[in-house]
């Protein structure tokens, strides 16, 4: 299987009145075709600004300080605006929270299929691109006459289905999903996913995965990556993480998780507060909090240890 | 208290000064310019006697139609008249008629829209329909009619432009007087048993009052527009007072012929004048309201 | 579309009582002044006899209400009297000069619009920018000049030092309009004959004074489609446009503004009446021969019922603008009806 997106030490700064935010601070990853990738981790994390650096869609004054983000070898943090514009959408689709908000209510669906068929296809005629969105809702399990609707007379579920259609009417083979079922309701969630893996069967789709539910991750993802702090805390095949974590972090997220059948008096929470990402703690960004914590942990930072096929960032596994 | 030296005292104003710049940023300093800008008109309006050169209806100034220059900062207009004292002379009507037309317009909107507001009913259907009417007519049109008719005078003009801000002090009121009446602190006076009038005077119209500061500063600003339009036109005031708009109906006889200065002073203070109070309105309302929008 | 059908309908029958009212004030108005109309009409020294025969001849001697009563019931029939000053039919003085205010309004509003829309936009697009603040500051002090004497200034920029435009009138010395004039709108009457020397003469004359008009009111579409922009593009929607490849003008100027000129346009609605206000003003600086300037000639010559038909007019138009502006609001935004 080939490599389709590798990101070598890549920082995304934030440079606001109170200093700098380093939400992205030296990730490596590697996406492999076909794959789907889970990103995990909670809020604030660096997880979202992570999938938007890879389209180079930072909101300002957000900027990518360092770091390659490779797409099939073609470095995307050096192509000039017209390359990543033809990237966008064809090649590479992102697909986001709140389908209400992601879609411009005053334009009808069909509109917005033909506008994103046209941006990249010069010269193509309006009836075949209505054509191609028409079969395109279909495979979607919606009626195409929802084409001529705009998007405040459908439910949720179905506008989130139309932003994948919007997403994958090009046929791209990489596809970035910023937390796609947050805003869903747990029946609709389950559908989402199995369409997601339907999809992705048959476009032979690259998915990362982005999401704070470890729940849909267990259900999709190959494999993993649990970030903190704007780092990675480890990466490895969906199963190991889940029933062996490796990193102290991992460990913490996972007991946290509520259980019904354990018979516990209180939830368990991880002690203390997310890192103030202005001012990083030394070392492991995760020591403050960590139960395992040693002398080195808050001096130097973990270099990424390979233990089988994974990869974890303490020094816990050395 | 502690002793201080005048210029200690005056440093540590300064820098309490800027400190409220930099923390509110550039709407401090709009609202500072335009109230320099309005103090110094003011300054102006009160002292015309002593910076006047000349009077505003002397006749006998010097040359007719002189250009700006030597004794005559302005020239000189067709009846020989300094334009720099007529200048500096105008800018008393505009002030009177413009604030004072915003305080008659006030009073009136504020107490109408507190009983409207409070009351409610039939009273305030009714109120409230005819306050809409005349909001969405065009005020200036009102004010030429009622100027035509009362004739002209310094009190009939105050009041033809007053008549058109009355809706607007009306609408704002009865709108914050409905929000507030609901309010869980109203129920609460009212269930330890106070009167109307006691709820009106004492929780309602406290709470009004801040916005309205700055709905009439724009009032005056927006006078001053009426005001100087409708004597560009001719109408509300007698030839022998001294007023800016009129002077430029009168200069602009002479245009063709090429004398600007007749015209570009009066105009470029009237928007002057108009400037300095809706910069002092709308910093107030940017300082008065902070809003967590990142400009 | 039965919905759209509902609300226009709806919306009309509001119209109503609105316009009443208006009538209403109109009608008051007129009659407060101090003094008596006819006896100014007739000179001071007319005797009691013949004001008094005036009077009944005009009806202003009967009760407030029933002449309340006849002129709401002309109004309707859109009857609105005889000029009290010169032998003609307020109906036809306001049909000749009406269409000259509309072609001033009209130009008016597009520059209106042009300028500040797409300023707005420009300033939003380019935020904290030096050409922003510009703007910004474009947008306040705008409004504060007076339209006049903008107008002036144009005047004699334009016209006196650098002799480029006309200053006055509809038509040059060497136009006839009374050889074209159908309609009364120029622009439409001299395309009908072909006559394009014409046309470019009427042409010529409607820049100095719609770019008075429209600019001093572009200031407040300036700003508030400035505002709008900032919160429509920070919207959802936008990033995923971006997301999908389409290109930054595209997004700002079509997916970010057509959201962002809907509450433009109901603000629209309401500066209207500031519209006609200007015209009256830039009709008197530069002689245009509209209801602005009819109404302040028949001001200086006391002529009531010619004053009163131009102020209903007036009152009319703003309805029906009102009432446009909010149908097509309905039309843009499919929301709104459903």
């Amino acid at each position: 299987m080939a490599t389709i997106l590798e990101i070598e030490d890549l920082a995304v700064h934030f440079p606001i009145n109170i200093g700098t935010v380093r939400a992205v601070e030296g990730v490596d990853l590697q996406l492999e075709q076909g794959e789907v990738m889970g990103l995990v981790g909670e809020s604030g994390c660096g997880k979202s600004t992570l999938g938007f650096s890879i389209l180079r869609l930072l909101r300002p004054p957000g900027k990518i300080v360092r770091g390659r983000i490779l797409y099939h070898g073609q470095d995307i943090v050096r192509m000039k605006e017209e390359e990543i514009l033809a990237l966008r959408g064809s090649r590479i689709a992102m697909i986001f929270q709140d389908p209400l908000t992601s879609l411009n209510p005053l334009f009808r669906i069909d509109e917005q299929f033909i506008e994103a068929l046209k941006t990249h296809e010069k010269g193509l005629d309006r009836r075949t691109a209505f054509n191609r969105a028409e079969r395109m809702l279909e495979s979607l399990g919606i009626s195409p006459e929802r084409l001529l609707e705009y998007p405040h007379q459908m439910s949720g579920g179905m506008r989130q289905r139309i932003m994948i259609g919007m997403g994958l009417i090009l046929n791209p083979d990489f596809l970035i999903a910023d937390e796609p079922t947050t805003s869903l309701d747990v029946i609709v969630e389950a559908q989402f996913l199995d369409l997601l893996n339907d999809l992705r069967k048959q476009f032979n789709l690259t998915i990362l995965l982005i999401t704070h539910n470890l729940g849909n991750v267990a259900q999709l993802a190959d494999r993993i990556t649990v970030m903190y702090g704007g780092t990675i805390a480890e990466t490895g095949p969906a199963r190991s993480i889940f029933e062996d974590p490796l990193h102290p972090y991992t460990q913490g997220l996972l007991s946290s998780i509520p259980n019904i059948k354990l018979d516990k008096p209180k939830l368990i929470t991880m002690p203390g507060s997310p890192p103030d990402l202005v001012n990083p703690p030394p070392g492991c960004v995760f020591h403050p909090r960590c139960p395992h914590a040693m002398e080195i942990c808050g001096r130097q930072k973990p270099d990424f240890l390979q233990k089988d096929s994974r990869l974890v960032a303490c020094w816990l596994h050395r | 208290m502690r002793l201080t030296t005048p210029a200690e005292a005056m440093a540590r104003a300064l820098y309490r000064f800027t400190g409220m710049g930099r923390r509110y940023g550039v709407e401090w300093w709009i609202l500072v310019a335009g109230g320099l800008l309005v103090l110094a008109i003011v300054c102006m309006a009160l002292f015309s006697g002593v910076i006047a050169p000349f009077s505003p209806y002397d006749q006998n100034t010097g040359p007719q139609l002189a250009p700006p220059g030597g004794k005559h900062l302005m020239g000189t207009d067709n009846l020989q008249r300094d334009v720099w004292s007529r200048f500096v002379h105008g800018s008393q009507t505009i002030l009177r008629v413009a604030v004072l037309a915003a305080i008659i317009s006030s009073l009136v909107g504020i107490i109408l829209g507190l009983v409207s507001g409070f009351s409610g009913g039939v009273l305030d259907r009714v109120l409230s329909l005819i306050m809409d009417s005349v909001y969405s007519f065009p005020g200036l049109i009102l004010a030429i009619a009622f100027a035509a008719m009362l004739g002209p005078g310094v009190i009939n003009i105050t009041l033809s432009v007053a008549v058109i801000y009355i809706p607007t002090y009306f609408r704002l009121v009865r709108g914050q007087t409905l929000s507030i009446k609901e309010e869980l602190y109203v129920e609460a006076a009212r269930a330890i048993g106070a009167s109307g009038s006691t709820i009106l005077w004492q929780y309602i119209f406290p709470n009004v009052i801040a916005t309205t500061v700055v709905v009439f500063t724009l009032n005056v600003a927006d006078a001053i527009m009426i005001e100087a339009a409708l004597t560009y036109l001719g109408l509300g005031l007698p030839p022998d007072i001294v007023d800016w708009g009129m002077d430029l109906a009168m200069g602009k006889r002479f245009l063709p012929a090429g004398h600007w200065w007749l015209i570009t002073f009066p105009g470029a203070m009237i928007s002057l004048l108009a400037l300095g109070f809706t910069m002092l309105g709308e910093g107030l309302a940017e300082i008065l309201n902070p809003r967590l929008l990142e400009r | 579309m039965g919905t759209l059908s509902r609300y226009v309908i709806t919306r009309v029958l509001l119209t109503i009582p609105m316009v009443f009212i208006l009538l209403s004030i109109v009608f008051v108005v007129l009659r407060i002044m101090p003094g008596d109309p006819v006896s100014s009409l007739l000179g001071g020294h007319a005797p009691e006899s013949v004001i008094e025969q005036k009077k009944e001849e005009l009806g202003l001697n009967r009760p407030m209400a029933v002449q309340y009563l006849d002129y709401l019931w002309h109004v309707c029939r859109l009857d609105l009297g005889d000029s009290m000053v010169f032998k003609q039919r307020v109906t036809k003085a306001i049909k000749e000069k009406l269409p000259a205010t509309i072609e001033l309004t009209t130009f008016g509003m597009i520059i209106t619009i042009l300028f500040g829309v797409f300023m707005g936009a420009y300033a939003a697009d380019k935020r904290r920018s030096p050409q922003d603040n510009i703007i910004r500051l474009y947008g306040i002090v705008i409004f504060c000049i007076p339209v006049y004497w903008l107008g002036l200034m144009f005047q004699l920029i334009f016209g006196v030092w650098l002799d480029i435009l006309p200053i006055a009138g509809r038509t040059g010395p060497r136009v006839f309009p009374s050889t074209f004039s159908k309609t009364g709108f120029y622009i439409l009457d001299t395309i009908l004959i072909g006559d394009f020397s014409a046309l470019q003469d009427v042409l010529i004359h409607l820049i100095l004074p719609s770019f008075t008009l429209g600019m001093v009111l572009s200031g407040i579409f300036v700003r508030l489609t400035r505002a709008n922009m900032l919160d429509v593009l920070r919207a959802d929607y936008i990033l995923a446009a971006e997301a999908r490849g389409i290109k930054h003008r595209v997004i700002v100027y079509k997916h970010a503004l057509k959201n962002a000129f809907i509450p433009v346009l109901t603000m629209f609605g309401l500066q209207f009446a500031l519209l006609m206000a200007g015209a009256v003003l830039t009709e008197s600086t530069f002689s245009w021969p509209g209801m602005g300037r009819l109404l302040l000639e028949r001001i200086y010559l006391r002529d009531y019922p010619t004053l009163q038909g131009v102020i209903v007019v007036f009152a009319l138009f703003v309805a029906t603008v009102s009432l446009i502006v909010d149908i097509i609001y309905a039309i843009i935004d499919p929301r709104v009806r459903y």
